[in-house]
C-alpha cells in the first residue's frame, strides 16, 4: 500500500525539483491532451515552449516574452506576499482594471499637456487605484470578517463592467467617430509607457517588475515585515503570540498586491495596450496567481514562473495561428501547470512510504 | 503463585529497541508499579501484554499457562483489562451506552444501568449511568472507563497514568478503589511517574530505562529520590530556592475580567493578584480553567482594560505583546506547536519570534540574522537542547527538547515578570528538573514568575505561594509551605458530584 509520511524537514531538493518535474509532467499530459485533438502532440508542445524562443522567428517573439511577463511578475509578487500570510486576493485582475483606468483618468485629464510630470503621475494614479480597490476586501475583512477571496473576486466583475462604462462614456475617445474606447494614450508623447530601447521590449513595466522582484526579496528575506508576513501565514496563533497584528497585516498585504496589480494595469494601458476599451483586460491579474504558485511564492521563482507563462501565452498564440489549437487548449494547460504543480508539491513535506498491509 | 510472568521480552522498532530482554512477576492481589521516563518503554511493555503489540521474543505466562494475546479482546476474554491515559468515550452519549459500546456482548442498557450502580457502589466510584458523558468531569469520565473494566471482571488491571487528569480528592477515591480491588484478589499494574503515589499505592515496583529493566523495588521502603534516579540514571539536580526576601510588587492584577474569547473558551471572572519580585506565584486548576485565557491576558494576545493589568505601576493591560516585552514582561504559552513555536521556522526564526524586541535583533525593522543565529545557538548550549544544528525546524524536535528551547526562550531575555504555562509538560525527569531550576533562578535574580501547571508536585516544589484557577476565578493566593493536599483540594473546587468515598471495605 503507498503511504505518505510527513518529513520532519521539508525537503530542499523537492523544494526546488519540483516546479521543473511540474513543468515536464505538464508537458507530457498535455502532450495527451493536445494528441486527443486532433493535434500532433509533439509539434504542439514544441510550438508553445521552444518556437518561441529558438525558432526563425524569435526575434519577433522575445521581446514578447517581456512584455507579456512584466505585468505577470509585478501582480504575482503582490500575490505572493498576502498567499504567504493566508491572505486571499483572488481579485487582483480587477485591481488591475482599476489601475489602468486611474491611471488613463490622469493621461487624459492633461490631454495633451506636455510635460514630464504627467508620466510618474499616471504611476502614482494607478498605483493608488489598485490599492483603493484592494482596500474594499480589506477593511470589510477587517471590520466585518467577511471572506476576502469572495469579496475581491466579485469585484473583479464590477471593475470591469465599470471599465466597459468607462469606455463608452466618460473616457470615450472624442475624436473617435463614436467607437467605443478611449484615445491611444501610446501616442500621446508625454504619458505613453514606451520602450526604452527600441525593440526590445523593454518598457518602464519591465523595470519596475524587475525592481518589485528585488524589493520582494530583501523584505521576505531580511525584513521584519517578511518575517512577520511568513510566520502570519505558517501559524496565526505564533503570529498573534509574537506580537503581530492581524489587522494591519491584512491591510499591508492587500495593499501591497492591489497596488503592484494597478501598477501593472497603469503600464499596460499606457503602453502595449495604448486604450481603455470594453472587454480590455486579458486575464493577466489570474494567470499571475498561477505564477506566484508555480514560483513556490519565492521573488526569483516567480520571475522565472512569469518568463514561462508568457512563453505559453505567446507559443499558445503562434500554436494557435499555425496549428489551428484552440484557445480553449492554452488555458487549460495553463491551468493543469498549476494543478499538478500543486501535486508533485506534496513530495516537499511528504515522503512515499510502500507499506504492507499490517501496520 | 504469581499471575502474569513476563520472561525475556524483546520489541524492536526500526532504529529502537523498545523493550530489550524484559522480565517481570506480577503477582495476585499485588498492585506493581511500572516507572520509568518517556520512551523508556512503558507503553510497549504494556501494549503487548494487552494484545496491541507482538513481540519479537520472549514468553508472557497467565496463571501459569502461555499467553500470546493476538489482539485486545482475544487479551480482554483472558482477563486483561487496560483503562488508558486518553479516554475512549462519546462526549453525547450517557455513560451506561459509552460502557455498552465497550463490551464484547452487551447486555440490555437497563441490565448495564443496572451493573453500573451496582459496582458504582460497591466500589467506592460515584456515577450516575444516565449521565451524558460530555457533562462529567476528567474525573468521572476516569470511573466510566474503570467501570467498563470492572464490568468484565478483570484478574489484571492496567492503568496507565491514571490521575494526571484528576484532583487530589478524586486521586483519594481512586486509591480506595484500587485498594478494594486489590483485596478481593484483582492484579493491578499501575503506571505513572509521580512517585509520591507509587510510594502511597503500590507493592512492589519495576523501574525501567531505555527498554531495559534497571531494577526492582519495594516503593514503601525506597525513597522518592532514590526511585527518581534510578529512572533516570543519575544523580538528579535538586533545586533549590534562596529564601531572598521579597521586593516591590512586580505585577499587580485587578478585578481582571474578560469574556471567552471563542466558543470554547472560558470567561475570567474578577482575578486580582499581586506578585513581588523574586517571588514565585503557583497557579493550580485542571485543564480548560482559563488557564490559556489568562496566560492570553498577560502576554497580550487579549486585550484587557488597561488598569485591570498594571506592571510596576504601570497599566499594561491595553497594550499589545511587543509594548509588554519592551517593558520586561515575557511569556511561555502552553502549545508548543504552532502558538510558542512556529513549526515550521528554523530554531533561529524561532528564536527571533519573540527575541526581536528585547535584544534588539532588528534594526530599523532589518533582521539581524547573525544575531539572532548567537542567540538560538545560546539558548540551544544553555539549556542543552538536544538538534542537529538552529537550524532546524522547530517541529524536527522532541517535544520536550522543544519545551526547553522555548522557555529558554523567554528566560535567557531576562524579563521583569515572566509567564509560564506548564513548564514542564511532556519533558522528563531530568529535563524538568533543569527548568525548574532555571525559573527558580530567574526568581532569585529578582524577577517576578507566574508559573500555571496542572502537576501540583511542581507548583508546590517551586512557588512561594500558591492560587488555584477553577471556572475563571481565582483563590485567594496562600503560602505553599504548610499548605496540605487537602486544602489545596478545596480550593481546585473538585468536581462537581463529588462524595466521600464509601467503601465497604
Amino acid at each position: 500500500m503507498l503511504m505518505l509520511e510527513k518529513r520532519s524537514n521539508p525537503s530542499r531538493g523537492w523544494t526546488y525539483a519540483s516546479p521543473i518535474v511540474a513543468v515536464i509532467l505538464t508537458m507530457i499530459l498535455g502532450g495527451i491532451v493536445f494528441a486527443i485533438l486532433g493535434k500532433p502532440p509533439l509539434e504542439t508542445i514544441r510550438t508553445i515552449f521552444f518556437d518561441p524562443l529558438f525558432s526563425e522567428f524569435a526575434w519577433f517573439y522575445r521581446p514578447q516574452l517581456l512584455i507579456k511577463g512584466a505585468p505577470l511578475v509585478l501582480i504575482a509578487i503582490g500575490l505572493s506576499f498576502g498567499f504567504r500570510a493566508g491572505v486571499w486576493n483572488i481579485g487582483a485582475e480587477g485591481q488591475y482594471i482599476m489601475g489602468a483606468l486611474g491611471a488613463a483618468a490622469v493621461g487624459l485629464a492633461f490631454y495633451p499637456t506636455d510635460s514630464w510630470i504627467v508620466f510618474p503621475l499616471m504611476i502614482i494614479a494607478g498605483t493608488l487605484s489598485g490599492i483603493l480597490w484592494a482596500m474594499i476586501p480589506a477593511v470589510l475583512r477587517v471590520k466585518f470578517k467577511t471572506n476576502e477571496i469572495l469579496v475581491s473576486l466579485m469585484l473583479v466583475y464590477v471593475a470591469e463592467r465599470f471599465a466597459a462604462s468607462m469606455a463608452l462614456g466618460a473616457m470615450r475617445n472624442p475624436d473617435g467617430m463614436g467607437f467605443p474606447g478611449s484615445r491611444n494614450l501610446s501616442q500621446y508623447p508625454s504619458a505613453a509607457n514606451l520602450e526604452i530601447f527600441a525593440g526590445s521590449g523593454m518598457h518602464w513595466g519591465v523595470v519596475a517588475a524587475f525592481i518589485a522582484v528585488i524589493f520582494a526579496y530583501v523584505t521576505l528575506s531580511r525584513h521584519i515585515l517578511g518575517f512577520q508576513v511568513r510566520l502570519a501565514g505558517q501559524s496565526p496563533r505564533a503570529a498573534a503570540f509574537a506580537g503581530v497584528n492581524p489587522a494591519r497585516l491584512i491591510l499591508i498585504c492587500l495593499g501591497i498586491s492591489g497596488g503592484l496589480a494597478g501598477m501593472a494595469g497603469m503600464f499596460e494601458v499606457a503602453g502595449p495596450l495604448g486604450q481603455v476599451n470594453v472587454g480590455f483586460n486579458v486575464g493577466y491579474g489570474f494567470t499571475a496567481i498561477i505564477v506566484a504558485f508555480l514560483g513556490r511564492l519565492h521573488p526569483v521563482g516567480i520571475l522565472l514562473s512569469g518568463g514561462l507563462m508568457a512563453l505559453t501565452y505567446i507559443g499558445g498564440e503562434i500554436a494557435q495561428s499555425n496549428l489551428g489549437l484552440p484557445s480553449a487548449a492554452i488555458q487549460l494547460l495553463q491551468g493543469m501547470l498549476l494543478f499538478i504543480l500543486l501535486m508533485v508539491d506534496v513530495l516537499a513535506n511528504y515522503r512515499i512510504r510502500f507499506a504492507a498491509g499490517e501496520k | 503463585m504469581s499471575l502474569l510472568t513476563i520472561e525475556n521480552l524483546t520489541k524492536a522498532y526500526p532504529g529502537v529497541v523498545a523493550n530489550n530482554d524484559v522480565s517481570l512477576e506480577i503477582g495476585r492481589g499485588e498492585i506493581h508499579a511500572l516507572l520509568g521516563e518517556n520512551g523508556a518503554g512503558k507503553s510497549t511493555l504494556v501494549k503487548a501484554i494487552y494484545g496491541l503489540v507482538k513481540p519479537d521474543a520472549g514468553k508472557m505466562t497467565l496463571n501459569g499457562a502461555d499467553f500470546e494475546p493476538a489482539n485486545p479482546s482475544a487479551a480482554r476474554a483472558a482477563g486483561i483489562a487496560m483503562v488508558f491515559q486518553h479516554f475512549s468515550l462519546f462526549d453525547a452519549l450517557t455513560v451506561a451506552e459509552n460502557i455498552a459500546l465497550g463490551l464484547e456482548n452487551p447486555p440490555p442498557q437497563a441490565q448495564i444501568s443496572e451493573d453500573v450502580r451496582k459496582v458504582s457502589d460497591q466500589y467506592g466510584l460515584p456515577l450516575d449511568p444516565e449521565m451524558i458523558v460530555g457533562d462529567l468531569s476528567a474525573g468521572e469520565r476516569q470511573r466510566v472507563e474503570i467501570i467498563r473494566c470492572l464490568l468484565q471482571d478483570p484478574k489484571l488491571l492496567i492503568m496507565d497514568e491514571p490521575t494526571s487528569v484528576l484532583t487530589p480528592q478524586e486521586v483519594t477515591i481512586l486509591f480506595e478503589t484500587l485498594r478494594k480491588l486489590q483485596s478481593e484478589g484483582t492484579s493491578i499494574l499501575y503506571i505513572s511517574h509521580k512517585l509520591e503515589e507509587i510510594r502511597a499505592l503500590c507493592d512492589n515496583a519495576t523501574v525501567l530505562r531505555l527498554g531495559q529493566v534497571v531494577g526492582t523495588c519495594d516503593p514503601r521502603r525506597t525513597s522518592a529520590r532514590d526511585m527518581a534516579e534510578l529512572m533516570v540514571g543519575m544523580a538528579l539536580q535538586i533545586t533549590s530556592k534562596s529564601g531572598k526576601p521579597l521586593g516591590d510588587v512586580a505585577l499587580r492584577l485587578s478585578n481582571l475580567t474578560a469574556g471567552a474569547p471563542h466558543q470554547f473558551g472560558t470567561a475570567l471572572k474578577h482575578i486580582s493578584l499581586e506578585v513581588r519580585k523574586g517571588e514565585v506565584l503557583g497557579i493550580g486548576g485542571v485543564a480548560g480553567n482559563g488557564q490559556d485565557e489568562l496566560v492570553a491576558a498577560l502576554s497580550g494576545e487579549m486585550k484587557v482594560g488597561a488598569q485591570m493589568v498594571v506592571m510596576g505601576d504601570i497599566p499594561i493591560g491595553a497594550l499589545p505583546p511587543n509594548k509588554r516585552r519592551a517593558m520586561g514582561l515575557c511569556a511561555a504559552p502552553e502549545e508548543r506547536n504552532g502558538h510558542a513555536a512556529a513549526p515550521d521556522m528554523t530554531l533561529v526564526e524561532n528564536a527571533l519570534m519573540t527575541g526581536a524586541t528585547r535584544l534588539s535583533l532588528t534594526r530599523n525593522g532589518f533582521l539581524q540574522w547573525d544575531k539572532a543565529r548567537a542567540f538560538a545557538d545560546a539558548i540551544i548550549e544553555t539549556f542543552d537542547v538536544r538538534t542537529p544544528s538552529a537550524n532546524n525546524t522547530a517541529r524536527s524536535l522532541s517535544g520536550g527538547n522543544l519545551q526547553k528551547f522555548v522557555i529558554g526562550r523567554e528566560i535567557m531575555q531576562n524579563p521583569d515578570v515572566l509567564v509560564i504555562n506548564q513548564p514542564t509538560w511532556g519533558v522528563d525527569a531530568s529535563a524538568a528538573a533543569s527548568i525548574r531550576q532555571a525559573i527558580l533562578d530567574l526568581a532569585n535574580n529578582g524577577a517576578a514568575v507566574v508559573v500555571i501547571s496542572q502537576d501540583l508536585d511542581e507548583l508546590m516544589e517551586i512557588s512561594d505561594r500558591f492560587a488555584a484557577l477553577n471556572e475563571g476565578k481565582l483563590s485567594e493566593p496562600r503560602p505553599t509551605q504548610g499548605l496540605t493536599m487537602e486544602e489545596i483540594g478545596l480550593m481546585l473546587g473538585g468536581a462537581h458530584g463529588m462524595e466521600v468515598a464509601h467503601v465497604d471495605a
